[in-house]
């Protein structure tokens, strides 16, 4: 069998790269160092955010005031990244995140988009029927629950702040940070117990 | 370079007050050429609709200068809430849409709204 054909779209990416560098406002190793900080983002930290933030009051507060400061003091570089801005999910209120425009995702915390983030079908769906995205991914709201949608259109990126589940008293930032999924940061999903935890 | 807030003009809307996305559709003016002539971060379901501001969120270069490589002003830039069943026809009650808009995109909404050109 023969290779399968190089896409068009990676040739297209390699002269816009190349014309970018040509006139001086990208170099390789700039793109060398931002796909490097992307590489090293995962959703492990924004779930260790949003564990700390749980446990810890004035770390909440700092989060929510300014979500890049926050993201710093746990070690991640935000030089040149968006502002990171921290939605806070409460009783009766909850956040989803979306980029109808293109794929505006807060990577410094979370790392690469999944590929549904940046669908079509995600992307014009989630503004316009919530509770049928939701309903979809399984994720049932507390009856009463408002949906706020957080179309991320321009500058800042948007982080969801779930709330901390029941029956976790006690538990530590490791054991909490573990509830946290990709899908939870990003408002489709919530934090569920293990189900032998909660049985 | 930062890519933050830059320092820019004073905020023209206050967090709680009641604004119109201008009724605009400049993706419709084609170049000569008939390429687009204009790179916007408002969303087409938002323009015409009130909301309230919630946040002012800082001033950043105009994004729709910065595409074309064009001197780039700061803008302030607001986080405006829609309510979302009206701009759909369907949805919830209750639910809310929350976007990232710049000022020169919003008026006050007890003016006068602005046809398309």
């Amino acid at each position: 069998m023969s290779a399968p054909a190089r896409p068009e779209s990676l040739a297209r990416l390699e002269r816009l790269v190349a014309a970018l560098a040509a006139k001086g406002l990208v170099s390789e190793a700039e793109l060398a160092a931002m796909q490097a900080r992307t590489d090293r983002a995962s959703p492990e930290i924004g779930a260790r955010m949003v564990a700390r933030a749980w446990l810890d009051p004035a770390w909440r507060a700092l989060l929510l005031a300014d979500g890049a400061a926050a993201a710093e003091r746990m070690g991640v570089s935000m030089a040149g990244a968006p502002p990171l801005g921290v939605l806070e999910n409460r009783p009766g209120l909850h956040h989803l995140v979306v980029c109808t425009l293109c794929s505006c995702y807060p990577r410094a915390v979370l790392g690469y988009p999944p590929g549904w983030y940046k669908s079509f079908e995600y992307r014009s769906r989630a503004v316009r029927d919530p509770r049928g995205v939701l309903a979809e991914w399984g994720t049932a709201l507390p009856a009463g629950t408002k949906i706020r949608v957080v179309d991320s259109t321009a500058d800042y990126r948007w982080m969801v702040l779930p709330m901390r589940p029941e029956g976790t008293e006690g538990w530590s930032e490791d054991q909490l940070a573990a509830l946290v999924t990709r899908d939870a940061l990003v408002g489709v999903a919530l934090p569920q117990l293990p189900a032998r935890a909660a049985a | 370079m930062s890519a933050g807030p830059a320092a820019g003009p004073a905020a023209r809307f206050a967090p709680g007050a009641r604004v119109r996305v201008r009724e605009d559709w400049p993706e419709r003016r084609r170049l000569p050429s008939g390429a687009p002539s204009c790179h916007i971060r408002t969303p087409h379901y938002l323009r015409g609709r009130e909301g309230e501001v919630q946040a002012v969120l800082g001033a950043f270069a105009n994004p729709e200068d910065l595409a074309f490589a064009r001197p780039a002003p700061p803008r302030v830039l607001y986080h405006v809430l829609f309510a979302q069943p009206p701009i759909w026809q369907e949805g919830a009650e209750g639910d809310t849409l929350l976007v990232e808009i710049f000022e020169h995109w919003l008026e006050p909404a007890d003016a006068p709204g602005q046809e398309a050109a």
